[in-house]
């Protein structure tokens, strides 16, 4: 049996780079081996998106996607179709779950260094697949077709409006009417199901073949390549299978603990993951008391809310997700882990976090004076991580790096 | 007109001028909460009953199916065989079949022109506005001769909806707190609710009444999210897997790293 295996094998592997490619990204792909939990969110994003693809593939079958029939097939899923809630808790759980992964990936980046020289390209294309998920979060939200569906997204739509001169006509190419209407959903519908997740795919690809050329990073912020034995073989790294693939395993076992007690036991996330209004469907001449966009937004727009003029408004919205993309030409720092960093850096990430945090508590709530007096004060110091680090990250002083990892 | 909708919605959204107003100026009254218990099977087969006879007059439960009601609250035999005469006899009044959901004769064109509101379909209503809202929605209203009913309600001011549980609890009337102002010459009294207390007696006592009440809510709560006992139930299964699971991954991971640390 294993013989016709093995000639199976080599028969492919003459017209297909297939234990090439195995060895390449996970047979001998060497990672650091001192991976630490931080270390588990990039392949629970993996995890996550193929939930999201699998149980999204299947809520599309009972799926109507008509301004008409949307929300009624919602509910006929819920009730109707046989554990059609699962699927679709399974949907909506793994959105929020999504962004937390992704949000603590993108911390943990933040923390080690894993933007700088030479893995530039693997955070910007990172940053490229945060911005297409958060479209294609926004797409997905209008689709249940309730009241937080359809006037999150007019809210959102309506701020291209600001834009001077083609504002006006940028809405109304985006929405297809003059209102949120059947014809928006249609085309969100078409964007959530086949455009963002085939460049979202595309993109995750990509970021693993420009992490694989360039060696993952690790909590020391130390190369490991630079220190190798005589066959070429880092002597800090381990081969990602059988090491890293058992020990993910772990992670997503831990993870999916965790995504089944708020699945089954509290799936709106006292709501949270799925808002209470929008258990009622849209309707367009009657505005909800509050409208707030799902938590994973609302660091963004408190940022906008904290604007006292709405283009400016809007301009900082985008900028405090345009500026993520810089990071790695904004850090002058000569070492990359925060383990070997000073008080500057290690103070003014803390800040961020504090910032970032308290901007999505406030996104939740209705505004008031001194909420919008904390989101101004908080903006600041989220755009203030950034526009400063080019001065901080100098002048802090740092620890010597060692040669080897800990 | 879309213009100006989408102009006053921002400024109301982003510089929030003065909107939730009614929420913020609604008296707090406590009115209690209620206690929801879907494995009660006598509780929501009682609140079912409520809500048929009171309240399906006017609101639908267009996403509820009489047959899966009956099978969820057990008005089946030994077998589990739905008691579809039974449930014709007492609890369907439209000469639906039972497999069908639960609608309503009135046409929304009409009950809008009759009420200034179509009634709501209430599958959802009890995870839109959660079940105490609801509970004290039942326990709020009282007499006001301004209203088209002669009636307004502490949790929902200026509702659109008769006291349909009137015969039951009877009318509450309210308790008053009147406030001078004076703005420069001129004197405004403004009166504010800050209580009820009982007036014509229902049918019920109070006690009775807040069980009747519980009950529909529970119901309602039922109807909102149909499978939450299948939920909880399966999702124990699913976890006590997981954990076993994470057990031999962690085994698996320790034996395979023996080698490596130090």
């Amino acid at each position: 049996m294993s013989k016709i295996l093995n000639r199976l094998l080599s028969w492919t592997d003459e017209r297909f780079p297939l234990t090439q490619a195995w060895n390449e990204h996970i047979g001998k792909y060497y990672a650091p081996k001192n991976f630490n939990f931080w270390y588990f969110f990039g392949s629970l994003a993996m995890v996550v998106l193929v939930l999201q693809l699998v149980s999204g593939l299947w809520l599309t079958m009972n799926y109507n996607p008509s301004s008409e029939g949307a929300f009624a097939s919602v509910e006929f899923i819920m009730r109707d179709v046989s554990y059609g809630w699962l699927i679709r808790y399974i949907h909506t759980t793994g959105a929020s779950a999504f962004f937390i992964v992704v949000y603590l990936h993108m911390f943990r980046g933040l923390m080690y260094g894993s933007f700088k020289k030479p893995r530039e390209l693997v955070w910007v294309i990172g940053m490229a697949i945060f911005l297409v998920l958060m479209g294609e979060a926004f797409m997905g939200y209008l689709l249940p077709w309730g009241q937080m569906s359809f006037w999150g997204a007019q809210v959102i739509i309506s701020l291209f409006g600001a834009i001077p001169v083609v504002g006006e006509d940028l809405a109304l190419f985006i929405r297809g009417d003059y209102n949120i209407s059947g014809a928006t959903l249609n085309r969100f519908f078409a964007l959530h199901v086949i455009a963002l997740p085939l460049i979202l795919i595309g993109l995750v690809f990509v970021h693993i073949v420009a992490l694989h050329k360039v060696g993952s990073n690790n909590p020391d912020g130390i190369e490991i390549k630079y220190k190798k034995d005589i066959n070429g073989i880092p002597l800090d790294g381990i081969t990602f299978h059988p090491y890293y693939s058992v020990k993910d395993l772990m992670g997503v076992a831990v993870f999916l603990i965790v995504f089944a007690i708020i699945m089954f036991f509290m799936p709106e996330m006292g709501g949270l993951f799925i808002e209470h209004p929008n258990y009622v469907p849209a309707d367009p001449l009657k505005t909800p008391e509050h409208i707030a966009p799902v938590w994973y937004f609302t660091p963004f727009y408190s940022v906008l809310r904290a604007i006292p003029d709405k283009f400016l408004g809007v301009v900082s919205m985008g900028a405090a997700v345009a500026i993520l993309f810089v990071v790695p030409w904004l850090d002058r720092s000569p070492v990359k882990s925060i383990r070997y960093r000073g008080m500057l850096y290690k103070s003014a990430l803390g800040i961020f976090v504090v910032s970032f945090l308290v901007l999505g508590y406030l996104g939740t709530q209705a505004p008031t004076p001194m909420g919008t007096f904390l989101a101004r004060v908080f903006s600041a110091a989220y755009f203030l991580f950034f526009l400063l680090m080019p001065i901080y990250t100098k002048l802090d002083k740092v620890k010597p790096v060692p040669e080897r990892v800990t | 007109m879309n213009r100006l909708m989408m102009t006053s919605l921002l400024t109301m959204v982003l510089w929030g001028s003065g909107h939730v107003a009614t929420a913020s100026e609604a008296p707090t009254i406590d009115l209690g909460h209620a206690k929801i218990n879907q494995a009660d099977d006598a509780s929501l087969q009682r609140g079912a009953k409520v809500f048929m006879n009171y309240c399906s007059g006017c609101h639908s439960l267009e996403f509820v199916r009489y047959e899966r009601l009956a099978q969820d609250l057990h008005i089946t035999d030994e077998k589990g065989a739905v008691y579809t005469n039974l449930m014709k006899k007492n609890l369907m009044f439209t000469g639906d079949k039972i497999g069908e959901t639960i609608k309503i004769a009135m046409r929304g064109s009409d009950s809008a022109l009759w009420f200034g509101v179509t009634p709501p379909d209430l599958s959802l209503i009890a995870r839109a506005r959660g079940t105490d809202w609801l509970y004290g929605y039942f326990k709020g209203f009282y007499r006001d001769d301004s209203r088209p009913w002669g009636v307004n309600n502490v949790v929902f001011p200026e509702v659109s909806m008769p006291h349909m549980l009137l015969s039951l609890q009877g009318l509450q009337e309210p308790i008053y707190e009147t406030h001078v102002m004076h703005v420069g010459t001129e004197t405004q009294v403004t009166k504010q609710l800050i209580g009820l207390k009982p007036g014509t007696k229902g049918s019920l006592t109070p006690e009775q009444y807040d069980q009747v009440v519980n009950d529909l809510v529970n119901f309602l709560a039922y109807a909102a999210d149909p499978v939450k006992l299948e939920r909880e139930r399966i999702g124990i299964w699913v976890i006590l897997f997981l954990v076993i699971f994470l057990a031999f991954a962690y085994l698996l991971k320790r034996e395979y790293w023996k080698d490596i640390h130090d």
